[in-house]
């Protein structure tokens, strides 16, 4: 089975728990206003691999896995749903801890994916159809799915959002926010990451018109007010 | 008080102070709850001391004796702050006035004292110009037209020919555990022992006559600050100062480079803990020793020329001591004072020296472990290296000379060696032994490649014909340097504090390795075409395609930099050393890998003229593409038992937001590092976590960050203490954690 990915991190110590191997899945649909990585949304200039080199490469780095492990990240892993399911099985089959780091906005086979998968990092981009179109141009739909599933099944989630000055960095917003993830289980940790600029000038070389052009970045004091605000126990 | 109550027989009759360790130290599995901060009058010393070293970075120097010569007993007491001080000792009769040592060489004196201002006494000029040849006068005297081309063309650099060896490390403690009296007693039977006197044991007896004489010298030295070290030390106060005594004789007798303490904590830890069950000393008090300890080492100072700076940047004087390390497969040699150690950078505020060196075993305690990556996130001023790699060989009471290079404790020392350009060695494969800078020839019988597009093949046939001979020139260099080294500068007071019969390493070195291992993988798997100047030399390289790179732990090229290193070695090995001395390598730089970049051409993988070497056995900047991770793995296959066994070197860099985002996070995530890297039999890594743009702030705006430590290949500086090219070379490092 081949999979097509933009890149891998050996080190990635943010994206799910200890020391990970991140691969980037090259693909998304969803065209996120603040995306930093606009270069994984086709396929275009894909590194194409079989889930057995990958697996391989994955394992060079065993040593440093202690409570740490593998997650596919992207673009959007859940699109290339079959490659993604042959090799999270195969981290499975060596016990790997596996996560996904995803917008939940995939092609289905959700359930099989979700049976080798022992953490989902959700991104959340807003909460309603109105809110997630005008920060993704897509729907929500898929991603209410993708969530629900992983409520059946029990799965562990580590939410994400990221805060982007002018369009949701208000209390108005993260006490909505709140409300919505109370309703969530098995939720092990919520983040908000703050809008950057780094991502900016991968537009202007990819050709690309940025649409946040002007909004600057966020404010490191004002997302840890809003961070209290969201976890603040009532 | 009395020695009597330790445990153990074997350490009483013959000088054994690993027995003594074994049989009395007492492992601490704890966390750092207990540490205590600075007292009062450590607190007061300090302040005194960092208005010294502060008036000492304006100036360059502090102050210069020029009115005697470096030797055991030849200066007055000094001391800063007699009511505050608790150990004491200075090399001179102030604190950061620095000796003037001639034995090494003259011209370095009389180069670093011009270059401060200062002139040194007459008398004492006329004696080593007129007079007394140095080692810098017997080195040259012997020097063959080979060498002296491969020095001149920064082929082999920084040999230790016009200055001090250094990286031998005395065991000092036996003076605290034996006293004098008995250490004389015992090398007077060694002495009466040599009967047979052939050339070498002539040598041997006139040596073990000196050590005698200089562990005199040591006596009457302390008894000049009012202590009698001829008996063993019997408190914790004692035994530091005794200990500090014997490394404070080494410092005024020599100016090596490297002036190393050696694995000291544990040691001392035995008379810490047995005087704090007495109820002698309280916790506080046995941090106030440790503190002041360290703050003494700290003031260490040797009179270094402008040349030997751009070197070895920052005044460095590699005052390694290592730390933890395993006693055998459960118990780990981590005591109290292991962690007192480290939490002097937390007293004292972070600092370059002593090089504190975590013997580092995945087996180590948990607490341990934690608590070095806290220190060493909070300070930048760690380095680690790896005791199951290096147990094997060196048994459990080995220390850290320098930066990586392990040897027993008073068993073993090193004749010291500098470094070989490879990447230099490469070129002169390509240009028939013509120098690309200077285009002379320095190498003979070495056909020019004039292909158009170089082949891999005839390329590494030449390559392993030049260093068939940079081998044979590189050891007759260091036999000839030690030779006249142990003639003329001999380590008296050091060598006393060894077995007679020492065993000795000869260190080589080579710089350069990932340009080296990327030029062949271009040359292999690219098209290399060079480009000729209109003598014929390659002074440039057009590749066509694209070549794996070292450092994202592709074997198809780390596997050319394991056959450079091991190709190398096993040509070292050809040819017999100096007091039959057993051949080491390392991979290792220090700050010279901006040098050695500036005195090498263009390089087949792309490398422009004079752009700086990666450091040690780092893969080139910006090359390692797949994280940090890729990058150490990469590193980690440069074998080190039997081939590079004098240590492989590789300096880390991470910004802390990419470490994980709370302070635990990150201390267990170093620690799986760590642990993940050494698994991987890796030997040594400098771990600095900091922002790129501290650094750029701090080249801008020196005057905040007065203190700011980084680690380099080996060794740690202050970042103000860099010239601005260094800063850069630093800046321009792979930073690792991208967002």
């Amino acid at each position: 089975m081949i999979g097509y990915i933009d890149s891998v991190e050996t080190m990635g110590l943010v994206d799910g728990p200890g020391i990970r191997f991140v691969v980037f899945f090259k693909g998304c649909k969803l065209r996120c206003l603040f995306c930093h990585n606009p270069e994984t949304w086709t396929k275009d200039n894909a590194l194409e691999i079989t889930s057995e080199e990958l697996l391989k490469k994955i394992l060079k780095y065993k040593n440093y896995y202690v409570d740490g492990g593998v997650t596919f990240s992207g673009g959007e892993p859940l699109l290339q749903d079959e490659f993604l399911i042959d090799i999270l099985k195969k981290c499975k089959m060596v016990n790997l801890h596996t996560a996904i780091d995803t917008s939940g906005v995939g092609i289905g086979n959700y359930e099989e994916i979700l049976k080798y998968t022992d953490l989902v990092i959700l991104d959340i981009k807003a909460i309603d159809n109105e809110g997630f179109n005008y920060m993704t141009g897509q729907n929500i739909d898929e991603f209410y799915k993708f969530l629900d599933i992983c409520q059946r099944l029990n799965k562990k989630l580590w939410l994400r959002q990221v805060i982007v000055p002018g369009i949701n960095d208000t209390e108005k917003y993260i006490l909505k926010l709140k409300e919505f993830i109370s309703k969530i289980k098995n939720v092990e940790k919520i983040e908000l990451l703050p809008y950057h600029l780094y991502g900016v000038d991968k537009y202007q070389k990819l050709g690309i018109e940025y649409k946040l052009k002007g909004v600057s970045a966020m404010d490191e004091t004002h997302l840890k007010e809003l961070y209290n605000l969201l976890i603040q126990k009532d | 008080m009395n020695i009597d109550d330790f445990k153990g027989i074997k350490w009483r009759n013959s000088i054994d102070v690993e027995n003594f360790i074994e049989e009395n130290y007492t492992e601490y599995l704890g966390d750092d709850s207990f540490l205590e901060g600075i007292s009062d009058k450590t607190s007061k010393l300090w302040d005194k001391c960092e208005d010294l070293l502060k008036e000492e970075l304006e100036k360059g120097v502090l102050d210069i004796d020029t009115e005697h010569v470096s030797g055991i007993n030849n200066y007055e007491p000094g001391y800063i702050d007699k009511d505050n001080e608790v150990i004491f000792g200075l090399q001179t009769s102030a604190p950061l006035k620095r000796i003037v040592n001639p034995y090494g060489g003259i011209r370095m004196v009389h180069s670093a004292l011009e270059s401060y201002g200062y002139k040194l006494n007459e008398t004492i000029d006329k004696a080593f110009t007129k007079y007394r040849k140095t080692h810098n006068d017997g080195v040259f005297s012997a020097y063959t037209k080979e060498i002296r081309l491969a020095r001149k063309a920064g082929l082999i650099t920084g040999l230790p020919d016009a200055y001090g060896r250094g990286r031998i490390i005395g065991d000092y403690r036996r003076i605290a555990l034996y006293g004098i009296d008995f250490l004389i007693q015992e090398k007077q039977k060694d002495l009466d022992s040599i009967t047979n006197l052939n050339e070498a044991n002539i040598r041997v007896r006139e040596e073990v006559f000196d050590q005698i004489k200089a562990l005199n010298d040591i006596k009457e030295m302390a008894l000049g600050y009012g202590f009698d070290i001829s008996r063993p030390a019997i408190n914790a106060k004692e035994a530091t100062q005794w200990l500090y005594f014997g490394y404070l004789a080494a410092i005024k007798e020599n100016n090596g480079a490297a002036m190393s303490l050696g694995r000291t904590s544990t040691f001392l830890d035995i008379y810490i803990e047995r005087d704090l069950k007495n109820n002698i000393i309280t916790e506080k008090e046995a941090q106030e020793l440790v503190d002041q300890f360290i703050i003494k080492l700290r003031l260490a100072r040797h009179l270094r020329t402008p040349e030997y700076n751009e070197l070895f940047a920052g005044d460095p004087t590699w005052v390694t001591e290592s730390i933890g390390g395993m006693l055998n497969e459960s118990m780990s040699l981590v005591t109290k004072n292991s962690y007192r150690y480290l939490n002097t950078l937390i007293n004292l505020g972070t600092s370059p020296e002593p090089n504190i060196t975590v013997l580092w075993s995945t087996k180590l305690p948990e607490n341990f472990k934690k608590y070095c990556a806290k220190i060493s996130i909070i300070t930048d001023a760690i380095q680690y290296e790896n005791d199951d790699i290096m147990s094997p060989i060196y048994g459990h009471d080995y220390a850290i000379a320098c930066c990586v290079s392990a040897m027993k404790v008073g068993k073993q020392m090193q004749f010291f060696g500098a470094r070989c350009n490879l990447a230099k060695a490469l070129l002169y494969a390509i240009n028939g032994g013509v120098d690309e800078k200077l285009n002379l020839k320095v190498i003979d019988g070495i056909e020019k490649i004039e292909d158009e597009v170089l082949e891999y093949d005839k390329v590494i046939k030449a390559y392993f014909n030049v260093l068939d001979i940079v081998a044979k020139n590189y050891v007759d260099a260091m036999n000839i340097i030690h030779y006249m080294h142990d003639k003329y500068a001999y380590e008296a007071s050091q060598m006393a504090l060894h077995d007679t019969n020492v065993e000795r390493l000869m260190a080589f070195g080579a710089a350069g390795l990932s340009v080296v291992a990327d030029s062949l993988s271009a040359i292999k798997y690219a098209k290399v075409k060079p480009i000729r100047n209109e003598d014929g030399l390659a002074i440039d390289f057009e590749i066509e395609g694209d070549f794996p790179k070292y450092g994202n732990d592709n074997d198809l090229v780390d596997d050319l930099a394991v056959l450079v290193v091991t190709e190398f070695s096993k040509r070292l090995k050809e040819h017999p050393l100096y007091r039959n001395a057993i051949h080491t390598l390392s991979i290792l730089t220090i700050t010279s890998n901006v040098v050695y970049g500036h005195k090498t051409g263009a390089t087949p993988d792309g490398r422009k003229e004079g752009v700086a070497f990666a450091p040690g056995a780092n893969p080139m900047h910006g090359r390692d593409e797949l994280g940090a991770l890729a990058s150490l793995n990469s590193v980690a296959k440069i074998p080190y038992a039997c081939v590079c066994q004098d240590g492989i070197s590789n300096t880390f860099s991470i910004i802390p937001d990419a470490l994980g985002h709370t302070d635990e996070d990150r201390i267990i995530n170093l620690v799986h590092i760590l642990d993940g890297y050494f698994k991987q039999k890796a030997q040594h890594l400098n771990v600095n976590v900091f922002n790129r743009e501290t650094l750029i702030d701090a080249m801008n705006n020196p005057e905040n960050y007065p203190n700011l430590t980084i680690r380099v290949s080996g060794y740690a500086v202050k970042f103000n203490r860099l010239s601005k090219e260094q800063q850069l070379e630093v800046i321009n490092r792979t930073f690792h954690g991208s967002i």
